[in-house]
């Protein structure tokens, strides 16, 4: 253990890192898809961004020796990514290459760095302060970024709350109506990509009703926004008279939606009820579990999933290296529940939703499953590893990134 | 950031630490120390699991795991089984400061407990001294009573 420590530490400072590939946690896919660990020990690698040379960037939770994001290359296209860089002075999820700029976020701004055509990071040490002053108020803080083919940033900002109650999470206390937080967070909010130094008062507020975005892409298939969101937890804790811990287990849905300007999705007024297909007023807001009331004027989701596996990652796939059903299709990483408890906990996979002309074209599916390690996961700690952040590389494979230990696995199709 | 900046250097120091310890209270104290040789109040244990189940179990897990950087572990937290007035306040005023247990992280907010009652109080934190490899003196509702008094 302390040999290994050390092990690691050390050849982490240097900028060659060999990858041992020891994991030997089994990825399952469908038949043809092979999985490879390219590189491994990485820290709380969130989101994970590749440029069109193959080279990837990975956004750093915390900093690991000091840096927060990475730079990966496989120079002898061995297949293992062991040539690692790192930069950057602040934690974060968010990262996108567009354009000749990395851009990558901590939990209240954006930065970009200039990249050199083998994209390799100009200025390191001085990237360009894009948007300032985000809420960040230690729950749901991770600030995720999309860039649309128009010179736009994507940016959400999750509600530091679960239901907008006045005290929050405490049995008994209302929600607020209107919700307050709705003014700085719950929502997405777009900026221009090239401009400095922008805050709420220059950005667009895009879209609002969203209690916390991870995984969002720009759809260039259709040029617009989707969005993944986590539906609000403790229904049966905050209200034992109205749901059980199976009912609280699985409700809500976990919801897909195609954001257009002006969007709002209903949080934390209603929630989306995947068995009844219907948003639903909350208790917080007199809520029955049943009742409609103002809900039914909120947007809808395109695709509802399991409750509380919450989806962190999403990407278009437009590449022409998997099967023809894959293209412009969804996929999502499923970081893994906790708020399941005390039945056993869901998630911790990456999904596929089949898309055509822009709209779910059929129903979701498992696309790869194991990242756990284990049968069963009762609690979250037992996952080896969980799903954070998916990218397409140049090579047309997908690439998963884990934020327990720093896991990226390749997955390939191969007839 | 200076907190983060010491924690790093410390953190090699801390790993050797955490290695030998285990060994070395193994080879002094033997197993299985129990505290001031004091059985626990009547009942507690059980009324005190009923109020973590109910109250607890979702963000704190039901072998007391946590959930990695969000919500802290239970299990062998100095917290627990530290300074009862520290403790008694954490479920009196909630916590929202970015804490360490077992040499990680955690940041989500803990919302305030006001709603239980002392003798509630009392046992559920009697309970988790008791349980996840924990062990400490029970918490009495006199103790709650005087803390939640210094509230108002
Ligand atoms: C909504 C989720 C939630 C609930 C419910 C909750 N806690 Fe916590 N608890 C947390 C979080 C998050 C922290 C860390 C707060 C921080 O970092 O500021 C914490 C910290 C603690 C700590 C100190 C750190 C540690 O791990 O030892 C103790 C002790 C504790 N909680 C006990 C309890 C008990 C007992 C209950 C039930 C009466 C409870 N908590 C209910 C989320 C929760």
């Amino acid at each position: 253990m302390l040999v290994r420590f050390l092990l690691a530490s050390s050849l982490w400072f240097g900028i060659v890192y060999t990858t041992r590939a020891s994991d030997t946690t089994k990825i399952q896919t469908p038949a043809g898809f092979s999985t490879s660990i390219i590189a491994d020990d990485l820290g709380n690698a969130r989101h994970i961004a590749a440029a069109p040379n193959g080279v990837l960037f990975i956004k750093l939770e915390r900093l690991k020796n000091g840096k927060g994001i990475l730079r990966l290359e496989d120079n002898n296209k061995d297949g293992i990514y062991e040539t690692i860089t790192g930069f950057g002075n602040f934690g974060g999820t968010g990262i996108a290459v567009k354009n000749g700029y990395l851009y990558a976020s901590s939990n209240s701004e954006v930065y970009r760095y200039r990249l050199n055509d083998k994209f390799e990071v100009l200025d390191a040490d001085k990237p360009e302060l894009i948007v300032t002053g985000l809420v960040n108020k230690n729950q749901h803080e991770s600030k995720s970024i999309t860039l649309d083919n128009a010179g736009n940033l994507y940016i959400n900002v999750g509600a530091p709350s679960n239901a907008c109650q006045v005290a929050d999470r405490t049995k008994g206390s209302p929600g607020q109506d209107p919700c307050p937080i709705l003014e700085t967070a719950g929502g997405i909010w777009r900026f221009r990509a090239n401009k400095l130094n922008q805050s709420y008062s220059e950005g667009t507020h895009y879209a609002t009703g969203l209690r916390n975005v991870v995984g969002l892409d720009w759809n260039s298939a259709i040029n617009e926004l989707f969005v993944m969101q986590h539906g609000r937890d403790q229904l049966a804790q905050l209200y034992p008279d109205l749901y059980n811990d199976k009912q609280s287990a699985e409700l809500p849905a976990e919801e897909m939606f195609m954001i257009k300007e002006g969007s709002n999705c209903g949080w934390p007024y209603c929630y989306y009820d995947g068995q009844q297909k219907k948003k639903v007023l909350a208790p917080e807001y007199g809520g029955d579990g049943k009742k409609e009331d103002r809900c039914a004027n909120m947007q809808k989701p395109v695709v509802a999933f399991p409750a509380h596996m919450a989806p962190n990652a999403l990407l278009f796939y437009t590449g022409d290296k998997f099967p023809a059903r894959y293209k412009n299709g969804a996929f999502i990483a499923f970081h893994g529940s906790w708020n399941r408890a005390p039945l056993k906990q869901e998630g911790y996979l990456v999904a596929f939703v089949p898309f055509s002309n822009g709209q779910p074209s059929g129903e979701w599916e498992i696309f790869a499953n194991g990242f756990a390690g284990v049968a069963e996961v009762k609690s979250p700690r037992d996952a080896k590893h969980r799903p954070c952040g998916l990218t397409q590389g140049a090579d047309g494979a997908i690439y998963v990134a884990d934020d327990v230990k720093g896991t990226i696995y390749r997955i390939t199709y191969n007839n | 950031m200076l907190r983060l900046f010491t924690a790093r250097i410390i953190w090699p120091l801390l790993l050797i630490l955490v290695v030998l310890l285990p060994m070395g209270i193994n080879a002094v104290a033997g197993k299985k120390v129990s505290v001031n040789g004091q059985p626990l109040p009547k009942g507690s244990m059980e009324r005190g699991k009923k109020v973590f189940e109910a109250t607890c179990l979702t963000c704190h897990q039901a072998d007391g795991s946590g959930v990695p950087r969000l919500n802290p572990p239970l299990i062998k937290s100095d917290y627990v089984t530290g300074d009862p007035v520290y403790l008694i306040n954490i479920l009196l005023k909630g916590l929202n400061d970015e804490i360490e247990v077992n040499g990680e992280y955690y940041g989500n907010p803990m919302p305030a407990q006001v709603q239980l009652s002392d003798q509630e109080i009392a046992d559920v934190l009697t309970y988790v001294r008791n349980n996840f490899e924990n062990k400490a003196k029970a918490i009495t509702p006199a103790q709650v009573t005087a803390e939640r008094k210094k509230l108002k």
